[in-house]
Protein backbone atom coordinates (compact mmCIF):
# COMPACT_ATOMS: atom_id res chain seq x y z
CA UNK A 1 0.00 0.00 0.00
CA UNK A 2 1.77 2.65 -1.73
CA UNK A 3 -0.62 5.31 0.19
CA UNK A 4 1.15 5.08 3.34
CA UNK A 5 3.90 7.39 2.18
CA UNK A 6 2.72 10.69 3.71
CA UNK A 7 5.79 12.15 4.02
CA UNK A 8 7.75 12.31 0.91
CA UNK A 9 11.01 10.26 0.22
CA UNK A 10 14.04 11.09 2.84
CA UNK A 11 16.58 12.74 0.33
CA UNK A 12 20.16 12.79 1.25
CA UNK A 13 21.19 16.15 2.41
CA UNK A 14 24.20 18.47 2.64
CA UNK A 15 25.20 18.86 6.47
CA UNK A 16 28.31 21.30 7.55
CA UNK A 17 30.32 20.80 10.20
CA UNK A 18 29.74 23.39 12.98
CA UNK A 19 31.77 22.00 15.56
CA UNK A 20 33.35 18.87 17.13
CA UNK A 21 33.40 18.54 20.74
CA UNK A 22 35.40 15.95 22.99
CA UNK A 23 32.89 13.60 24.89
CA UNK A 24 35.30 11.36 26.22
CA UNK A 25 38.85 9.64 24.93
CA UNK A 26 36.92 7.42 22.65
CA UNK A 27 33.47 9.99 21.47
CA UNK A 28 32.90 12.88 20.08
CA UNK A 29 30.07 14.87 19.21
CA UNK A 30 29.95 16.38 16.05
CA UNK A 31 27.40 19.29 15.25
CA UNK A 32 25.85 19.66 12.17
CA UNK A 33 24.57 22.81 10.20
CA UNK A 34 21.66 21.27 7.66
CA UNK A 35 19.85 23.45 5.93
CA UNK A 36 17.13 21.35 4.74
CA UNK A 37 16.34 19.57 7.88
CA UNK A 38 12.68 19.15 8.73
CA UNK A 39 13.08 18.21 12.32
CA UNK A 40 13.16 15.34 14.29
CA UNK A 41 11.53 13.65 17.19
CA UNK A 42 13.63 12.83 19.96
CA UNK A 43 15.07 9.58 20.04
CA UNK A 44 14.91 9.26 16.43
CA UNK A 45 18.03 8.85 14.40
CA UNK A 46 19.42 9.34 11.02
CA UNK A 47 21.47 7.71 8.52
CA UNK A 48 25.58 8.76 7.30
CA UNK A 49 26.37 8.49 4.12
CA UNK A 50 30.63 8.79 3.24
CA UNK A 51 31.44 8.79 -0.35
CA UNK A 52 35.14 8.32 -1.26
CA UNK A 53 37.26 9.75 -3.88
CA UNK A 54 36.44 6.66 -6.58
CA UNK A 55 32.56 6.39 -5.31
CA UNK A 56 32.60 3.55 -3.15
CA UNK A 57 29.72 4.70 -0.37
CA UNK A 58 29.61 3.57 3.18
CA UNK A 59 26.49 4.43 4.71
CA UNK A 60 25.72 3.85 8.83
CA UNK A 61 22.43 4.78 11.34
CA UNK A 62 23.43 7.20 14.29
CA UNK A 63 21.00 8.30 16.97
CA UNK A 64 20.41 12.18 16.59
CA UNK A 65 21.50 13.50 20.29
CA UNK A 66 20.08 17.24 20.02
CA UNK A 67 16.97 18.11 21.03
CA UNK A 68 14.94 19.51 18.09
CA UNK A 69 16.90 22.65 17.18
CA UNK A 70 15.91 24.35 13.51
CA UNK A 71 18.33 23.03 11.12
CA UNK A 72 21.22 21.96 13.82
CA UNK A 73 21.78 18.66 14.88
CA UNK A 74 24.56 16.42 16.89
CA UNK A 75 25.53 13.42 16.50
CA UNK A 76 27.50 11.66 19.20
CA UNK A 77 29.99 8.79 17.58
CA UNK A 78 32.56 6.21 19.72
CA UNK A 79 35.18 5.62 17.70
CA UNK A 80 35.67 1.98 16.75
CA UNK A 81 39.19 1.29 15.91
CA UNK A 82 38.78 -1.24 13.11
CA UNK A 83 35.64 0.73 12.05
CA UNK A 84 34.64 1.61 8.81
CA UNK A 85 32.86 5.42 9.34
CA UNK A 86 33.76 5.87 13.14
CA UNK A 87 37.46 6.91 12.66
CA UNK A 88 36.71 9.21 10.01
CA UNK A 89 33.82 10.93 11.92
CA UNK A 90 35.96 10.99 14.64
CA UNK A 91 39.00 11.85 13.89
CA UNK A 92 39.01 13.35 9.77
CA UNK A 93 36.65 15.41 9.99
CA UNK A 94 36.58 19.49 10.64
CA UNK A 95 34.46 22.81 11.10
CA UNK A 96 33.26 23.44 7.39
CA UNK A 97 33.91 19.86 6.04
CA UNK A 98 30.48 18.66 4.77
CA UNK A 99 29.12 15.08 4.46
CA UNK A 100 25.67 13.88 3.81
CA UNK A 101 22.50 12.91 5.72
CA UNK A 102 19.20 11.71 5.51
CA UNK A 103 16.53 11.24 8.41
CA UNK A 104 15.24 11.55 10.84
CA UNK A 105 14.28 8.12 11.24
CA UNK A 106 12.43 5.57 13.61
CA UNK A 107 8.97 6.63 15.21
CA UNK A 108 9.11 4.02 17.86
CA UNK A 109 11.26 4.93 20.45
CA UNK A 110 10.72 8.84 20.60
CA UNK A 111 9.56 11.11 23.33
CA UNK A 112 7.70 14.46 23.29
CA UNK A 113 7.04 16.22 26.72
CA UNK A 114 2.61 16.18 25.63
CA UNK A 115 3.61 11.75 26.20
CA UNK A 116 4.23 13.15 29.67
CA UNK A 117 5.76 10.35 32.33
CA UNK A 118 7.33 9.82 34.67
CA UNK A 119 10.29 8.78 32.54
CA UNK A 120 12.68 6.01 33.48
CA UNK A 121 15.87 6.26 30.82
CA UNK A 122 18.34 3.76 31.21
CA UNK A 123 21.35 4.25 29.10
CA UNK A 124 24.59 1.80 28.45
CA UNK A 125 27.51 3.47 27.16
CA UNK A 126 26.21 5.82 24.20
CA UNK A 127 23.32 4.14 24.38
CA UNK A 128 22.79 7.55 26.35
CA UNK A 129 22.51 9.72 23.20
CA UNK A 130 19.02 9.25 22.11
CA UNK A 131 17.96 9.64 25.58
CA UNK A 132 19.99 12.71 26.04
CA UNK A 133 17.74 14.19 22.77
CA UNK A 134 14.81 13.68 25.47
CA UNK A 135 16.43 15.24 28.65
CA UNK A 136 17.62 17.98 26.53
CA UNK A 137 13.78 18.40 24.71
CA UNK A 138 12.09 18.07 28.52
CA UNK A 139 14.63 21.34 29.67
CA UNK A 140 14.26 23.26 26.71
CA UNK A 141 10.22 22.86 27.12
CA UNK A 142 10.18 23.17 30.42
CA UNK A 143 8.89 19.92 31.26
CA UNK A 144 8.46 19.13 35.25
CA UNK A 145 7.55 15.44 34.22
CA UNK A 146 9.37 13.10 36.64
CA UNK A 147 12.60 11.87 34.84
CA UNK A 148 14.86 9.02 36.12
CA UNK A 149 18.14 9.04 33.96
CA UNK A 150 20.27 5.50 34.96
CA UNK A 151 23.31 5.68 33.04
CA UNK A 152 25.99 3.06 32.71
CA UNK A 153 29.81 3.68 31.54
CA UNK A 154 32.96 1.92 32.49
CA UNK A 155 34.64 4.65 34.20
CA UNK A 156 33.93 8.23 35.47
CA UNK A 157 36.01 9.67 32.80
CA UNK A 158 33.82 7.71 29.93
CA UNK A 159 30.69 9.34 31.07
CA UNK A 160 29.17 10.94 27.99
CA UNK A 161 27.39 14.29 28.63
CA UNK A 162 28.71 13.96 32.80
CA UNK A 163 28.83 17.96 33.29
CA UNK A 164 25.60 19.06 31.11
CA UNK A 165 23.60 16.15 33.27
CA UNK A 166 25.35 17.92 36.10
CA UNK A 167 23.74 20.98 35.28
CA UNK A 168 20.36 19.07 34.13
CA UNK A 169 20.02 17.55 36.88
CA UNK A 170 17.15 18.90 39.55
CA UNK A 171 13.89 20.47 38.39
CA UNK A 172 12.38 16.81 38.15
CA UNK A 173 15.04 14.99 36.61
CA UNK A 174 17.56 12.62 38.52
CA UNK A 175 20.64 11.63 37.17
CA UNK A 176 22.22 7.89 38.71
CA UNK A 177 25.56 7.03 37.36
CA UNK A 178 27.08 3.58 37.55
CA UNK A 179 30.72 2.80 36.48
CA UNK A 180 31.24 -1.09 35.52
CA UNK A 181 35.00 -1.00 35.12
CA UNK A 182 36.65 1.26 37.62
CA UNK A 183 35.91 4.14 40.00
CA UNK A 184 37.29 7.31 41.35
CA UNK A 185 38.77 6.69 44.78
CA UNK A 186 35.86 7.52 47.51
CA UNK A 187 33.02 7.29 44.90
CA UNK A 188 30.08 6.93 46.96
CA UNK A 189 27.93 5.56 43.90
CA UNK A 190 26.93 2.22 41.96
CA UNK A 191 29.87 0.26 40.95
CA UNK A 192 28.45 -2.36 39.28
CA UNK A 193 26.42 -3.55 36.31
CA UNK A 194 22.91 -2.39 35.99
CA UNK A 195 20.59 -4.92 38.12
CA UNK A 196 16.70 -5.67 39.00
CA UNK A 197 17.99 -3.73 42.52
CA UNK A 198 19.84 -0.83 41.29
CA UNK A 199 16.47 -0.10 38.96
CA UNK A 200 14.05 -1.07 41.77
CA UNK A 201 16.37 2.19 43.61
CA UNK A 202 16.19 4.60 40.93
CA UNK A 203 12.80 3.94 40.25
CA UNK A 204 9.67 5.07 39.57
CA UNK A 205 8.41 1.41 39.90
CA UNK A 206 5.88 -0.38 37.98
CA UNK A 207 2.73 1.05 40.14
CA UNK A 208 3.80 4.45 38.26
CA UNK A 209 3.43 3.42 35.04
CA UNK A 210 6.68 4.93 33.69
CA UNK A 211 7.83 5.06 30.16
CA UNK A 212 10.83 3.29 29.85
CA UNK A 213 13.41 3.58 27.04
CA UNK A 214 16.42 1.50 27.17
CA UNK A 215 19.53 1.90 24.85
CA UNK A 216 23.01 0.41 24.68
CA UNK A 217 24.60 -2.83 23.37
CA UNK A 218 22.72 -5.99 23.17
CA UNK A 219 23.87 -7.63 26.39
CA UNK A 220 23.17 -4.53 28.34
CA UNK A 221 19.59 -3.85 26.82
CA UNK A 222 18.56 -7.73 26.89
CA UNK A 223 19.73 -7.73 30.99
CA UNK A 224 18.01 -3.94 31.78
CA UNK A 225 14.81 -4.90 29.77
CA UNK A 226 14.94 -8.94 31.47
CA UNK A 227 15.00 -7.24 34.87
CA UNK A 228 12.09 -4.56 34.21
CA UNK A 229 9.76 -7.23 33.17
CA UNK A 230 10.85 -9.01 36.47
CA UNK A 231 10.19 -6.37 38.79
CA UNK A 232 6.74 -5.83 37.08
CA UNK A 233 6.52 -3.16 34.25
CA UNK A 234 4.55 -4.31 31.64
CA UNK A 235 6.88 -5.44 28.27
CA UNK A 236 4.72 -2.50 25.93
CA UNK A 237 5.58 -0.19 28.33
CA UNK A 238 9.64 -0.71 27.64
CA UNK A 239 10.81 0.40 24.45
CA UNK A 240 14.29 -0.63 23.36
CA UNK A 241 17.24 0.43 21.00
CA UNK A 242 19.78 -2.70 20.55
CA UNK A 243 23.39 -1.59 18.96
CA UNK A 244 26.57 -3.41 18.04
CA UNK A 245 28.36 -5.04 17.81
CA UNK A 246 28.06 -4.03 14.07
CA UNK A 247 32.02 -3.02 13.37
CA UNK A 248 30.55 0.36 12.50
CA UNK B 1 22.59 16.42 -5.95
CA UNK B 2 25.83 14.36 -6.64
CA UNK B 3 27.55 13.06 -3.72
CA UNK B 4 29.42 14.98 -1.45
CA UNK B 5 33.73 13.21 -1.33
CA UNK B 6 35.19 12.50 2.06
CA UNK B 7 37.96 13.52 1.09
CA UNK B 8 40.84 11.46 2.67
CA UNK B 9 37.99 8.30 3.50
CA UNK B 10 39.17 5.37 1.65
CA UNK B 11 36.95 2.64 3.32
CA UNK B 12 37.01 -0.80 4.09
CA UNK B 13 35.72 -2.47 0.51
CA UNK B 14 34.07 -5.40 0.03
CA UNK B 15 37.18 -7.11 -0.78
CA UNK B 16 35.87 -10.61 1.07
CA UNK B 17 32.07 -10.17 -0.49
CA UNK B 18 31.04 -12.17 -3.60
CA UNK B 19 30.11 -9.85 -6.22
CA UNK B 20 26.02 -9.46 -6.28
CA UNK B 21 25.84 -10.61 -3.02
CA UNK B 22 25.72 -7.25 -1.14
CA UNK B 23 22.57 -4.54 -1.62
CA UNK B 24 23.24 -0.79 -1.97
CA UNK B 25 24.63 1.23 1.42
CA UNK B 26 24.90 -2.67 3.00
CA UNK B 27 28.32 -3.86 4.53
CA UNK B 28 29.30 -7.24 5.36
CA UNK B 29 29.28 -8.15 9.30
CA UNK B 30 30.77 -11.29 10.52
CA UNK B 31 28.66 -10.42 13.73
CA UNK B 32 24.79 -11.13 14.19
CA UNK B 33 23.87 -7.56 15.78
CA UNK B 34 20.08 -7.59 17.62
CA UNK B 35 17.44 -5.47 16.93
CA UNK B 36 13.89 -5.32 18.75
CA UNK B 37 11.84 -2.94 20.15
CA UNK B 38 11.27 -4.27 23.56
CA UNK B 39 11.96 -6.80 25.86
CA UNK B 40 12.76 -10.70 25.17
CA UNK B 41 9.29 -12.68 25.32
CA UNK B 42 10.21 -16.21 26.57
CA UNK B 43 6.78 -18.39 25.76
CA UNK B 44 7.11 -21.92 27.11
CA UNK B 45 6.88 -24.47 24.48
CA UNK B 46 3.83 -25.90 26.29
CA UNK B 47 2.01 -22.86 25.83
CA UNK B 48 3.33 -22.02 22.07
CA UNK B 49 1.62 -22.75 19.07
CA UNK B 50 1.60 -21.59 15.40
CA UNK B 51 -1.64 -20.46 13.79
CA UNK B 52 -3.03 -19.57 10.44
CA UNK B 53 -6.09 -17.34 10.56
CA UNK B 54 -7.80 -14.66 9.02
CA UNK B 55 -9.32 -15.28 5.05
CA UNK B 56 -9.63 -18.78 5.05
CA UNK B 57 -12.12 -21.36 5.01
CA UNK B 58 -10.55 -23.18 8.20
CA UNK B 59 -7.97 -21.76 10.65
CA UNK B 60 -5.14 -23.90 11.26
CA UNK B 61 -3.06 -24.34 14.37
CA UNK B 62 -0.08 -26.99 15.55
CA UNK B 63 1.21 -26.89 18.82
CA UNK B 64 5.06 -27.09 19.19
CA UNK B 65 4.89 -30.57 18.84
CA UNK B 66 2.93 -31.21 16.17
CA UNK B 67 4.85 -28.09 14.44
CA UNK B 68 8.07 -29.73 14.88
CA UNK B 69 6.95 -33.12 13.59
CA UNK B 70 6.05 -31.60 9.79
CA UNK B 71 8.73 -31.58 7.27
CA UNK B 72 11.46 -29.49 8.07
CA UNK B 73 14.58 -28.23 5.66
CA UNK B 74 17.89 -26.45 6.04
CA UNK B 75 18.34 -23.14 4.28
CA UNK B 76 21.51 -21.11 3.75
CA UNK B 77 20.82 -17.79 2.59
CA UNK B 78 22.11 -13.93 3.26
CA UNK B 79 20.35 -11.68 5.63
CA UNK B 80 19.90 -7.85 5.08
CA UNK B 81 19.05 -5.59 8.42
CA UNK B 82 17.73 -2.29 7.38
CA UNK B 83 20.32 -0.95 9.66
CA UNK B 84 22.77 -1.31 7.33
CA UNK B 85 24.40 -5.06 8.31
CA UNK B 86 24.27 -8.05 6.00
CA UNK B 87 25.51 -11.31 7.33
CA UNK B 88 26.31 -14.06 4.22
CA UNK B 89 25.79 -17.32 4.11
CA UNK B 90 23.64 -17.88 7.23
CA UNK B 91 22.46 -21.28 8.32
CA UNK B 92 19.10 -22.17 9.38
CA UNK B 93 16.36 -25.12 9.89
CA UNK B 94 12.82 -24.90 9.82
CA UNK B 95 9.36 -25.72 8.06
CA UNK B 96 8.65 -23.88 4.56
CA UNK B 97 6.05 -21.50 4.34
CA UNK B 98 4.39 -23.42 1.46
CA UNK B 99 4.09 -26.70 3.94
CA UNK B 100 2.06 -24.60 6.15
CA UNK B 101 -0.59 -23.20 3.48
CA UNK B 102 -0.56 -26.79 1.81
CA UNK B 103 -4.41 -26.97 0.58
CA UNK B 104 -5.58 -23.70 2.02
CA UNK B 105 -7.93 -22.09 0.06
CA UNK B 106 -7.64 -18.31 0.60
CA UNK B 107 -8.36 -15.28 -1.81
CA UNK B 108 -6.21 -13.24 0.63
CA UNK B 109 -3.63 -11.40 -1.29
CA UNK B 110 -1.31 -10.43 1.65
CA UNK B 111 -0.12 -12.25 5.16
CA UNK B 112 0.49 -9.96 8.01
CA UNK B 113 3.19 -11.99 10.26
CA UNK B 114 2.50 -12.03 14.50
CA UNK B 115 4.49 -12.70 17.66
CA UNK B 116 4.29 -12.84 20.91
CA UNK B 117 5.21 -9.02 22.10
CA UNK B 118 2.64 -7.73 19.69
CA UNK B 119 4.93 -7.03 16.94
CA UNK B 120 3.49 -7.71 13.43
CA UNK B 121 4.80 -7.03 9.73
CA UNK B 122 2.75 -7.41 6.70
CA UNK B 123 3.93 -8.41 3.11
CA UNK B 124 2.46 -9.72 -0.07
CA UNK B 125 0.81 -13.48 0.16
CA UNK B 126 2.96 -13.92 -3.17
CA UNK B 127 6.38 -12.82 -1.26
CA UNK B 128 5.82 -16.02 1.40
CA UNK B 129 4.89 -18.61 -1.39
CA UNK B 130 7.20 -21.09 -3.84
CA UNK B 131 10.00 -21.51 -1.36
CA UNK B 132 10.89 -17.65 -0.72
CA UNK B 133 9.83 -18.08 3.43
CA UNK B 134 9.88 -20.66 6.03
CA UNK B 135 9.60 -20.62 10.33
CA UNK B 136 12.21 -21.30 11.37
CA UNK B 137 13.90 -22.73 14.56
CA UNK B 138 17.29 -23.75 14.27
CA UNK B 139 19.99 -21.40 13.62
CA UNK B 140 23.70 -22.44 12.97
CA UNK B 141 23.23 -26.26 14.05
CA UNK B 142 21.62 -25.29 17.33
CA UNK B 143 18.09 -24.34 19.15
CA UNK B 144 17.19 -20.44 17.96
CA UNK B 145 18.36 -18.64 20.78
CA UNK B 146 15.04 -16.02 22.61
CA UNK B 147 16.81 -12.67 21.43
CA UNK B 148 17.04 -14.05 17.88
CA UNK B 149 13.90 -14.66 18.13
CA UNK B 150 13.66 -18.34 19.61
CA UNK B 151 11.84 -20.79 19.79
CA UNK B 152 10.95 -19.66 15.95
CA UNK B 153 10.71 -16.86 13.89
CA UNK B 154 10.03 -16.12 10.11
CA UNK B 155 12.70 -16.24 7.35
CA UNK B 156 12.14 -14.23 4.54
CA UNK B 157 15.36 -13.23 3.12
CA UNK B 158 14.96 -11.78 -0.26
CA UNK B 159 13.10 -9.24 2.36
CA UNK B 160 14.61 -6.75 4.66
CA UNK B 161 15.21 -8.28 7.78
CA UNK B 162 12.07 -6.89 9.57
CA UNK B 163 10.13 -8.36 7.38
CA UNK B 164 11.02 -11.66 9.29
CA UNK B 165 9.19 -11.50 12.23
CA UNK B 166 10.75 -13.07 15.54
CA UNK B 167 8.61 -15.31 18.08
CA UNK B 168 6.49 -15.31 15.55
CA UNK B 169 2.88 -16.81 16.43
CA UNK B 170 1.04 -17.30 13.43
CA UNK B 171 0.12 -16.25 10.14
CA UNK B 172 -3.02 -13.59 9.22
CA UNK B 173 -4.42 -14.01 6.06
CA UNK B 174 -5.82 -10.66 4.78
CA UNK B 175 -7.82 -9.34 1.26
CA UNK B 176 -6.05 -6.03 2.08
CA UNK B 177 -2.82 -5.08 3.15
CA UNK B 178 -2.11 -3.16 6.57
CA UNK B 179 1.32 -1.85 7.50
CA UNK B 180 2.69 -3.51 10.59
CA UNK B 181 4.81 -2.08 13.41
CA UNK B 182 7.82 -0.41 11.18
CA UNK B 183 5.58 -0.08 8.43
CA UNK B 184 3.39 1.97 9.99
CA UNK B 185 6.65 4.19 12.05
CA UNK B 186 8.63 5.06 8.87
CA UNK B 187 9.90 2.06 7.17
CA UNK B 188 8.94 1.36 3.66
CA UNK B 189 5.63 -0.94 3.07
CA UNK B 190 7.88 -3.76 0.84
CA UNK B 191 11.22 -3.65 1.88
CA UNK B 192 13.59 -4.60 -0.79
CA UNK B 193 16.90 -4.43 -0.35
CA UNK B 194 18.32 -4.22 -3.72
CA UNK B 195 16.10 -1.61 -4.73
CA UNK B 196 16.95 0.30 -1.02
CA UNK B 197 13.76 0.59 0.21
CA UNK B 198 14.30 1.45 3.51
CA UNK B 199 12.11 4.14 4.61
CA UNK B 200 8.32 6.18 3.50
CA UNK B 201 9.10 7.21 -0.11
CA UNK B 202 12.06 4.97 -1.16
Amino acid sequence: MEGTTVLGRLTWQAATVARLATETPRVTTIAFEVPGWPGHQAGQHLDVRLTAEDGYQAERSYSIASAPDGTRIELTVVRIDDGEVSPYLTGDLRPGDQIELRGPVGGYFVWEPDDGGPLLLVGGGSGVAPLMAMVRLRAAADSAVDTRLLVSSRSWEEIIYRDELERLAGDGLTVVHTLTASAPPGWAGYARRVDAEMLAQVGPGPAERPRVYVCGPTPFVEAVAEALVGLGHQPQAIKTERFGPTGS
Amino acid sequence: MPPIISRGFGGRRRGDAPPGRVPPGQYVTRDYPVLSAGPTPHTPLDRWDFSITGEVAEPRRWTWEEFRELPAEDVTVDIHCVTKWTKLDTMWRGVSVDTLLAGIGTTAGYVIQFSDGGYTTNLPLADVRDGKAWVVFDYDGGPLPPQHGGPARMLVPHLYFWKSAKWVRGLRLQTVDEPGFWEVNGYHNYGDPWREQRYWGD
